[in-house]
């Protein structure tokens, strides 16, 4: 199947190395070890491997089965044909990571277009080739404030509204680290300011919040700075279609998950994390980059460069231990921001705010649900139900609708609150729909 | 010739994808939070395409050639795995989505976690990590955790011997520990004497192990390593860059190994990507296994006479916590579930035989013409030196260069770090007789040259577009963005 040797070559490569059998290639194996006889099913041909995969994808209810109405993290957006045409080309996807750069300008200025398309976003000078996924992109920013200090810095503050699962994995990534103390703030990020002083190395913030709000940050990152203190912004790409860029106000380093540029939710991987910062701090950071250089006659080219900062060079002194990242989902990243361009991606993000401020209202004027953004939002916003949420998903469900992410237990100081999402997808018949149902619950 | 950059060909008022309006009413978006400027490209998709199948153009890849790169199995990646992974049930479930709804990704990754312990002989797994090092950091802190609640923190040094990869002892320094290192002995493995003089300390908390090693060598005192080690009080990691040697042939767990990741995009063939995305799942005993990083798919409700079984999540009570968002990567976890259920029991070792048979077939070869400083059987990979005392002025990286003249990508260099200018070459098991015979024409004749014509491995490559690339102007004039007004 995938191993072409014929009976015949292999008898004739055994015969150059000496051998009369294959099993002789094991035999510096100590033989009580040489005992794997595995136990799995019978081997498939392509096409009933084919059949059986489709099977097992049809036992899923998908969402283009479902309305879709769940984010909080990874959104479901409309990927135009290019992007999957170019990531099936196989000199993208069967290459390695690009070491032998006059072999790999392909993988090599998709990376570098990829980071300038990153820093025109973010509004930052500098971007890496990318990280797993947002959360451990975030993680890496706290080791690189980290390390930033030369470790005399300790104190991290997350807000108590950056997407929860990002702050799990910071935990689990510092936890190690015993100078690295997190804080998770639980009260309004309006008091965050009072938290800072001289030891605090960084605190990251999300824009728009896990909770959708779209926030002035100035405060915080006037008094961060004046601390000598680093601002980590995560952020919604889609969104800085719209918003005014972390750049622009201060930040420092700017993650975020890249999913919504592209990618297919694909169960929630592979995504993409991105990582942007400023020029003076991209000898510290994590990850591979890509530089522009050029040869002997002087043409134009490019490389990985800055590695003597990464961990096959550096080993025990290296910050990070990051090598494989997700330079394909990278290049779905950079097809999508080119084919859509400027105006594409403008009205992607509009019709994802019109979309959701649309359906923010509608709800809200259902007699017993609240909405709790009280500011300006994005294409999230938390609805304070008026029986428990869980209730209301399998209702909806049965509606063929999926509904939002049910916070009751990582906001608790909110009534049955629950985090819809609504993109360029989610037109005004769906949520029309969706209002219908909801209603249904509107005198319980 | 350059391929110019996206912004180099926007034209403004091109776009390349277009969206219906919106049909809602209107909402103003607040002043105060819109930007002035988007400095984005302008394209049409046929200036897209065109641009990225340019781009594309001029990558090497395993689609188009030989790629002998030690250490990172660049097999071929079958086509079915491309073609599986994008049905659309697989591609749009949301992953909050209630597990009811998502019954077939959760069958498939139990099943998945299910095939990798039995290919490995370990009882405890999880499929979250994303990529090999972000397993090997998951494992090592699985030992730190582990310790910790067995009173034994004062161990805080872990052994890693001097072949290793340096995502090895980068990873121990993440979790806290400090590095000790272990030398070879003249034969490439692990220098045993000064293992057990290692293991009289009270401070050693493991060992972190690769088998084969990188030399393509088997650690044929596996079972001592360990034992020493565990008598140590330590616990010893296991590194699965090299599994590929193994399937169906032995058991990591056998070994005593404690824990260890594998590389999906390397052994299981879902593709490199370009340098990602991969995938690490890591594989355990029941010692470790409480300590896994959540979420893992078990069996919630067994099936009955009517119904199937009710897959969900659970998290180890013990858990060293999230290391990414949500499941892990479930589109490579689909094309290694298809490799695996294409191969069965009889092809996993089959690609281990192959695999094997080829590394030791141009070893046959080229060990007249080429230096090899730890000569014997190998295993799916070895190592040449890429320098000859006689022409001290030819390096590794000479060779490694004239290569892609001959039309082949040339092995790993310079790793491992215990070779004197390494070439690391591993054929895998895909590649056949007459591919590896013209590789070795190739090495054969790249050697000639070094003595008779030395100038043509000093200006290779030669055959490609652009040049060697000035390395140091790359890291001295940074130039890692291109939109002007972010780069002065």
């Amino acid at each position: 199947m995938f191993i072409p040797h014929t009976y015949e070559e292999t008898i004739s490569m055994l015969k150059t190395i000496g051998f009369e059998h294959i099993d002789e290639l094991f035999s510096d194996i100590p033989a009580p070890l040489r005992n794997a006889n595995l136990d799995l099913p019978e081997a498939m041909t392509e096409m009933e491997v084919s059949k059986y995969l489709e099977e097992i994808s049809q036992a899923n209810e998908t969402t283009q089965e479902l309305m879709c109405f769940l984010g909080a993290g990874y959104y479901n957006h409309y990927s135009p044909a290019i992007v999957d045409s170019m990531l099936r080309i196989g000199s993208f996807y069967s290459a390695y990571t690009p070491y032998q750069p006059e072999i790999s300008q392909g993988t090599l200025q998709v990376i570098y277009e990829y980071q300038s398309l990153i820093c025109a976003l973010t509004g930052m000078e500098a971007s890496n080739a990318s990280h797993y996924d947002g959360a451990t992109a975030a993680a890496e920013a706290v080791l690189t404030a980290f390390y930033q200090f030369n470790k005399k810095r300790s104190n991290v503050i997350l807000s108590h509204f950056i997407n929860p699962q990002y702050a799990e994995v910071i935990d689990t990534y510092a936890s190690d680290l015993p100078q690295v103390n997190i804080i998770h703030h639980t009260a309004e990020d309006a008091d965050i300011p009072s938290l800072i002083d001289k030891d605090t190395a960084l605190i990251v913030l999300q824009y728009p919040d896990f909770l959708g709000n779209i926030k002035d940050y100035s405060a915080i990152v006037n008094t961060a700075h004046e601390h000598g203190a680093l601002i980590c912004v995560i952020v919604n790409p889609i969104a800085l279609g719209l918003l005014i860029p972390p750049g622009e106000w201060g930040a420092d380093i700017v993650v975020g998950e890249g999913q919504p540029l592209g990618i297919p939710l694909w169960f929630g991987g592979p995504g993409l994390g991105f990582f942007a910062t400023s020029k003076k701090m991209i000898r510290k950071i994590a990850g591979r980059i890509s530089g522009e250089t050029t040869d002997a006659n002087g043409n134009r080219g490019y490389v990985l460069t800055l590695t003597a900062r990464e961990q096959h060079i550096r080993r025990e002194k290296a910050t990070s231990n990051i090598c494989t990242n997700q330079a394909l989902l990278a290049l779905a990243a950079t097809v999508y921001l080119s084919a859509l361009g400027k105006h594409g991606l403008q009205q992607v993000a509009n019709t994802c705010y019109q979309n959701s401020h649309y359906a923010a209202k509608e709800i809200q004027a259902i007699d017993g649900y609240t909405l709790i953004n009280t500011e300006a939002y994005y294409h999230e916003f938390v609805i304070s139900c008026p029986v428990p949420v869980n209730e209301i998903n399998n209702h909806l469900l049965d509606h063929g609708i999926l509904g939002g992410l049910d916070l009751s237990e990582m906001y608790p100081e909110y009534e049955n609150p629950v985090l819809f999402a609504v993109t360029e997808l989610n037109d005004r018949e769906q949520i029309d729909t969706l209002v219908e149902v909801l209603r249904e619950f509107s005198h319980a | 010739m350059h391929e110019p950059t996206i912004y180099e060909i926007s034209v403004e008022g091109r776009q390349g994808v277009r969206f219906p309006q919106p049909d809602v009413p209107e909402t103003q978006f607040p002043e105060n939070f819109l930007r002035q400027e988007l400095p984005l490209p302008e394209l049409s998709e046929i200036d897209a395409v065109r641009h990225f199948s340019g781009l594309a153009q001029k990558n090497y890849s395993v689609d188009a050639g030989f790629y002998p790169l030690g250490s990172c199995t660049m097999k071929y990646n079958p086509k079915i795995n491309e073609q599986v992974a994008r049905f659309p049930g697989f591609l749009h479930t949301h992953p909050l989505q209630p597990i009811t709804t998502v019954q077939g990704n959760l069958y498939l990754m139990y099943h998945l976690q299910e095939y990798l312990k039995e290919i490995t002989g370990f009882s405890g797994v999880s499929l979250t990590p994303a990529a090999g090092a972000q397993g090997e950091f998951v494992g090592v802190k699985m030992i730190k955790r582990y310790l910790e609640e067995h009173g034994q923190s004062h161990r805080n040094k872990l052994l890693i011997p001097d072949s290793a990869h340096g995502t090895n002892p980068a990873s121990a320094t993440m979790n806290g520990f400090d590095t000790l290192p272990v030398p070879s002995n003249s034969n490439g493995t692990i220098d045993m004497d000064v293992l057990a003089e290692l293991c009289q300390r009270d401070d050693i908390a493991g060992i972190m192990i690769t088998n084969p090693n990188t030399l393509g060598l088997f650690e044929k005192d596996i079972v001592e390593v360990t034992r020493l080690v565990h008598e140590a009080g330590g616990l010893v990691y296991g590194d699965g860059a090299n599994m590929n040697a193994l399937l169906g042939v032995a058991k990591p767990a056998d070994f005593g190994i404690d824990v260890m990741h594998l590389n999906l995009h390397k052994t299981f063939s879902t593709p490199h990507g370009g340098g990602g995305p991969g995938a690490g799942p890591v594989v355990t005993t029941d010692r470790l296994a409480p300590y896994l990083p959540g979420p893992i798919v078990t069996v919630l409700e067994e099936e009955s006479e009517d119904t199937a079984p009710l897959y969900g999540y659970l998290t180890p009570e013990k858990t060293i916590g999230q290391v990414k968002a949500f499941q892990g990567q479930f589109g490579v976890l689909v094309k290694a579930f298809t490799y695996i259920s294409m191969l069965g029991a009889a092809g996993l070792r089959r690609v281990s035989e192959y695999a094997v048979l080829n590394a030791n077939y141009l070893l046959a070869n080229l060990r007249d013409t080429y230096v090899v400083p730890y000569d014997g059987l190998c295993k799916h990979e070895f190592v040449l030196e890429g320098v000859w005392k006689d022409i001290p002025d030819i390096h590794a990286l000479d060779i490694a260069k004239r290569l892609i003249d001959y039309g082949f990508h040339p092995p790993t260099n310079y790793f491992p770090l215990i070779v004197h200018e390494a070439l690391m070459i591993e054929p895998t098991e895909t590649e056949s007789k007459d591919t590896l015979d013209a590789f070795i024409a190739a090495m054969k004749s790249i050697a000639k040259e070094a003595r008779e014509d030395p100038a043509l491995l000093h200006a290779a490559p030669q055959s490609t577009a652009i040049g060697r690339l000035d390395e140091v102007k790359a890291a001295k004039m940074l130039n890692v963005c291109c939109l002007p007004q972010y780069n002065q």
